[in-house]
């Protein structure tokens, strides 16, 4: 145990619930790290501290916190450096998060601005019905594998281009979820360190980059295209980038859009068929909105897809109790006040959603599904800008959030028309797998459809 | 009671889903790549057109206060 200085000192360290096997509480993180972010709640209050490796983390909570925490400009909280394990999984060189500048140069030059999304959501809509194409009446499906497959091809298409998407099967998508899988919190002792899911982390890219080299070696034989048939593949390989380099780019531009858009729309599917009255009002819900199209195939415009007030409410209070990212984490660059406590440079800080979203002064009964919380004039989540954040908050805010309630707006607007959904296991053997640091459903995670019948 | 919008410039991200929703309402500095508000006080028939903006602004940027 390092000593602390006395700023640091005078922060409360949380309690032991496994026992310290000299990385501090690394080792409660890798099996219960909900359970600790809440006892540090509990024990310390709005801020308090607990060892990760050679490293103090001081986790914030409630709206004062947590607001100083994520308003703080970069120069003085740093992302990057906050997320080691990410560096092996994007390649050495790959940026994890482009600066606030950068990303408003994304936003205007691309994919996520606000007049591109109609486009999107056409794209999605049809990756749905391509998907949902080979089911006929009735069947089985994991949760997990489906919605995983179904958002490496949205993503893929909008943030990438088409003829690229087209280019991707199943063994992308299942690369990729190995990918995923290799964020074992022990990357805060050493990224590479000789273990099994750091094994299969690095033999998953090498995968990715073989099919990329594959289709980058098709292009090349190919030659050039016509300027509207061409994607950002044809752009990255006429500047000479190697398929390693692609891949590391491709892999970085995804994996904010990708888990986060798939465990959210498995875990609504979830609390909607744990709750029939909630599904069966956004049912009712959808069927109104697209009565209107029953004579021809109804297009999910982005105007249709904006106000679903049923859904969305149902979508919020998923993301609110089902964060797809439990802790969000910075390094401290120049000293910062956070709740009365100067906190000094390469400490590292935190806020938690998965905590901050349940605190029962803000958000009454807060392990209920209650989509009421943000209907009938009900705001709970902009009422609580601070605490409610399963999409971060501030110049950080998921830049992605408007396209991925689009995402999921299309999902549920064309699997709820057609398909009816039943669970196959117990209500509470739908779980959450938190042993890396990105989570995602344990598996087996099954359900069954069955074509509505009207 | 009149209706009074604020733009927090220290959270929008620049997005302009707001000068869609409420264009008499918002306007987009190119320069700063930032919301600017073309009326702090909106005629009320306006309301629902801000209340969209305001819900659906991806930053949580934009409030609406009564006066």
């Amino acid at each position: 145990m390092t000593t602390v200085d006395n700023a640091l000192g005078a922060i409360p360290e949380v309690s032991y619930a496994v026992e310290d096997d000299g990385y501090g509480h690394l080792a409660e993180m890798r099996v219960d790290p909900i359970g600790l972010f809440q006892r540090v709640r509990d024990e310390c209050g709005d801020i308090g501290r607990f060892r990760l490796a050679d490293r103090d983390v001081v986790l914030v909570s409630g709206a004062e916190a947590n607001e100083q925490f994520f308003r703080a400009p970069d120069s003085t909280l740093d992302q990057a450096a906050a997320y080691p394990f990410m560096t092996p999984i994007f390649g050495q060189g790959v940026v994890f998060d482009a600066s606030p500048e950068e990303r408003q140069q994304m936003l205007k030059n691309q994919a996520l601005k606000g007049d591109m999304m109609r486009g999107h959501a056409a794209t999605i809509e049809a990756e749905i019905n391509r998907m949902v194409a080979a089911w006929g009446d009735e069947g089985e499906i994991d949760l997990l594998d489906w919605f995983a497959e179904l958002t490496i091809y949205t993503t893929s298409s909008c943030l990438i281009g088409k003829p690229f998407r087209e280019e991707l099967d199943a063994r992308f998508a299942h690369h990729y979820h190995d990918l995923e899988r290799g964020t074992d919190a022990l990357a805060y002792v050493d990224p590479y360190m000789d273990i099994e899911s750091f094994r299969i982390r690095d033999a998953a890219r090498e995968e990715l980059v073989a099919l990329v080299q594959g289709i980058v070696d098709r292009r090349k034989e190919r030659g050039k295209v016509a300027r509207e048939d061409r994607d950002l593949l044809d752009v990255l390989i006429s500047i000479d980038m190697t398929a390693d380099y692609i891949t590391g780019i491709f892999i970085s531009m995804m994996f904010a859009g990708h888990h986060t858009s798939s465990g959210t729309a498995a875990w609504a599917l979830i609390e909607l068929m744990r709750h029939p009255e909630a599904m069966a009002e956004v049912v009712a819900e959808l069927d109104d909105l697209y009565a209107e199209g029953r004579d021809g195939p109804v297009e999910i415009s982005f105007q249709a897809l904006r106000s679903i007030p049923k859904l969305e409410a149902a979508l919020k209070e998923t993301l609110r109790l089902h964060p797809p990212l439990i802790i969000l984490l910075r390094l401290v660059q120049e000293e910062i006040e956070l709740a009365g406590h100067t906190i000094a440079p390469g400490t590292m800080v935190a806020a938690s959603p998965k905590v901050s979203n349940r605190i029962p002064e803000d958000f009454p009964d807060p392990d209920a599904f209650d989509p009421g919380r943000y209907l009938d004039g009900h705001q709970a989540d902009l009422q609580n800008r601070w605490t409610w954040i399963p999409f971060g908050a501030g110049k950080h805010r998921c830049v992605g959030n408007a396209f991925a309630m689009m995402q999921l707006k299309a999902i549920f607007s064309v699997i709820l028309r057609d398909y009816e959904f039943e669970m196959t296991q117990p209500s509470e053997d739908y779980r959450d797998d938190v042993s890396k640091m990105v989570i995602q459903l344990a598996q087996p995670c099954r359900v069954t459809y069955r074509r509505r019948v009207r | 009671m009149t209706l009074r919008v604020v733009a927090d410039l220290g959270l929008c991200q620049g997005h302009q889903m707001c000068t869609g929703e409420a264009p008499d309402v918002f306007d987009f500095d190119d320069d700063t790549d930032q919301v600017v508000v073309l009326v702090e006080h909106p005629d009320e028939s306006l309301r629902p057109q801000v209340v969209a903006a305001v819900q659906y602004c991806p930053a949580m940027a934009l409030a609406m206060e009564e006066e």
